[in-house]
C-alpha cells in the first residue's frame, strides 16, 4: 500500500513521517503534494541557483559569438548559448511550481541575494576557452545533473531530463574545439594548454566544498534531492577526464596528481578553497561584470515587457468589447 | 522594479511530437498573449524537432484534482480487478481471445 499524502485530518508529525516514508519508498513528490517547508525552501534555493547559473552562464560564452573563427563555429556557439537560456527557463518554471515568483527570483539574482555557480565569474580570454568550457564546465555540470534526473521532486527531475539530453552536445562540441587546437600549430596547442590550466581547478570547485564542510549534504541526500556527495562526483569527474586530457596530449595542471592502482582512482592535489569562497563571496574576477550585464539586459528589456503587456491588454479589451457588441 | 501584477501570465505548453500522437505536457512559460506563448514555446521546447504542433493553455484555466482527494477519486478502482482482462481465466484450448 503506498503511503498517502494529504494535508487534512492528519497530525503534522504524521504528515512528516508519511512524507519521509514516501521518499524512502522512492516515490516522486509533485507540485501540489504536501511537503515540509524546509524541503520546499531547499528546492527553491537549489533550483533557482541552478537557473541563475544557466542564465549567467550565457555571458562568458556570449563574449565569443561575434568572434568565433568560422560560420560553423558561430552557429554552434549560438545554439549552445540558446540552449542555456532554455535550461534557465525549464528550471525557473520548476521553481515556480513550488510557489516561487519569477520576478522575485530575478530580483534576488540582480541584487546579489541569490548565488550562481562560481565558475561563471572567470573571464573567457581566448577562443580555446569555448572549448574548455564546453568540455570541462559542461562536463562537470553533466556529472552533477545526471543524478538529478532521479531527484525526488518530479518537476525538477523532468526539467533535468531535458537539460541532460541537450547538455551532451555541449560537451562534445567543446571537446572537438580542444581536439582541433591540440592537433594544430604550437601556438594553438599552447592556447589549449593555457585554457586547461585556467579552467581545471575552477571546474573541480564546481562540485562544491568537501563533504566534511558542505552544509547542505546530509538532509538533501536523505530527501533524495541529492544522490551523490560532492566529493564522490568530483572523483568521478577526475577519473573520467584525465584520460581525455592525455588523449589531447595536454598536461594536467596538478603536480600532485597520481594514479592509485589499488583504489582504481586518481588522487588529486589540494583544492584552493580560499579562492572558491572568495569567488562565491563576490570577489571573483568577473562577479561585478556579470551582474552588471544581467542588470543592463533586464533594464533594457523593460520597455519591451511593458509594451507587450499593454498590447495584450488592448487586444483583450477589444475582444471583450466585440463580444459585448455581438451579444 | 517589477511586481507580481506586471508579471506576464503563465502558460502550460503541450507538444504533439508527431502526427498520430496526442499532445503531451512539456513545461510552462510566461507570455503576454497566446501568440507570444506559442512563439516562445517553439523556441524553448522544439529546438530539436520535438514537435509538429503546440498547444498553449493559460495555467489559470486548468482545473486540477486535489492531491487530498486522491483516495476518494482513485481508490474505488482498486478493488475492481474484474475490469482487467487478466481477471478471467480461460481454458488453454481457447485461442485468440
Amino acid at each position: 500500500m503506498e503511503p498517502y499524502l494529504c494535508s487534512e485530518s492528519i497530525h503534522a508529525m504524521d504528515l512528516n513521517q508519511r512524507f519521509e516514508d514516501y521518499i524512502a519508498a522512492d516515490q516522486k513528490i509533485e507540485a501540489k503534494d504536501w511537503m515540509p517547508d524546509q524541503y520546499r525552501k531547499t528546492l527553491i534555493r537549489q533550483i533557482s541557483q541552478h537557473a541563475h547559473s544557466e542564465i549567467i552562464g550565457m555571458l562568458p560564452e556570449g563574449n565569443w559569438i561575434t568572434r568565433a573563427p568560422s560560420l560553423k563555429r558561430k552557429a554552434i556557439l549560438l545554439a549552445k548559448v540558446q540552449d542555456e537560456a532554455g535550461h534557465g527557463l525549464y528550471l525557473y518554471s520548476a521553481a515556480e511550481t513550488l510557489g516561487a515568483n519569477r520576478d522575485d527570483l530575478m530580483d534576488a539574482l540582480i541584487d546579489g541575494r541569490a548565488k550562481y555557480s562560481s565558475i561563471f565569474n572567470y573571464p573567457t580570454l581566448t577562443w580555446a576557452d569555448m572549448g574548455a568550457i564546453g568540455w570541462l564546465v559542461d562536463g562537470a555540470a553533466i556529472m552533477n545533473q545526471v543524478p538529478l534526473c532521479k531527484c525526488s521532486y518530479g518537476p525538477y527531475a523532468r526539467a533535468m531530463v531535458r537539460v541532460c539530453k541537450e547538455e551532451s552536445f555541449h560537451q562534445r562540441q567543446g571537446f572537438q574545439i580542444m581536439l582541433n587546437l591540440s592537433e594544430g600549430t604550437d601556438e594553438q596547442r599552447a592556447m589549449a594548454q593555457d585554457s586547461l590550466n585556467r579552467w581545471w581547478w575552477p571546474s573541480l570547485m564546481m562540485f562544491g566544498p568537501n563533504d566534511e564542510s558542505s552544509t547542505h549534504n546530509e538532509q538533501s541526500m536523505r530527501w533524495k534531492i541529492k544522490r551523490f556527495s560532492n566529493d564522490e562526483l568530483r572523483q568521478r569527474f577526475v577519473d573520467m577526464t584525465i584520460p581525455q586530457i592525455e588523449l589531447l596530449g595536454l598536461t594536467v595542471p596538478d603536480q600532485d596528481l597520481k594514479w592509485n592502482a589499488s583504489s582504481g582512482h586518481y588522487e588529486m592535489g589540494a583544492i584552493d578553497w580560499k579562492e572558491f569562497f572568495d569567488v562565491i563571496a563576490g570577489n571573483g574576477p568577473c562577479n561585478k561584470e556579470r551582474i552588471a550585464a544581467r542588470k543592463k539586459a533586464h533594464r533594457d528589456g523593460e520597455w519591451v515587457r511593458e509594451a507587450a503587456s499593454a498590447y495584450a491588454q488592448k487586444m483583450n479589451a477589444k475582444a471583450s468589447s466585440n463580444q459585448t457588441h455581438a451579444a | 522594479m517589477s511586481n507580481q501584477s506586471s508579471e506576464w501570465p503563465l502558460w502550460e505548453i503541450f507538444v504533439r511530437s508527431r502526427q498520430g500522437l496526442s499532445h503531451k505536457h512539456v513545461g510552462s512559460l510566461h507570455a503576454s498573449d497566446a501568440t507570444m506563448a506559442i512563439a516562445n514555446a517553439r523556441d524553448v521546447y522544439t529546438r530539436r524537432q520535438e514537435g509538429v504542433s503546440i498547444w498553449a493553455i493559460p495555467a489559470e484555466a486548468i482545473a486540477a484534482s486535489s492531491p487530498a482527494d486522491k483516495d476518494i477519486l482513485f481508490d474505488p478502482a482498486n478493488d475492481k480487478v474484474y475490469r482487467h482482462p487478466t481477471f478471467y481465466n480461460l481454458p488453454d484450448e481457447v485461442k485468440n481471445m
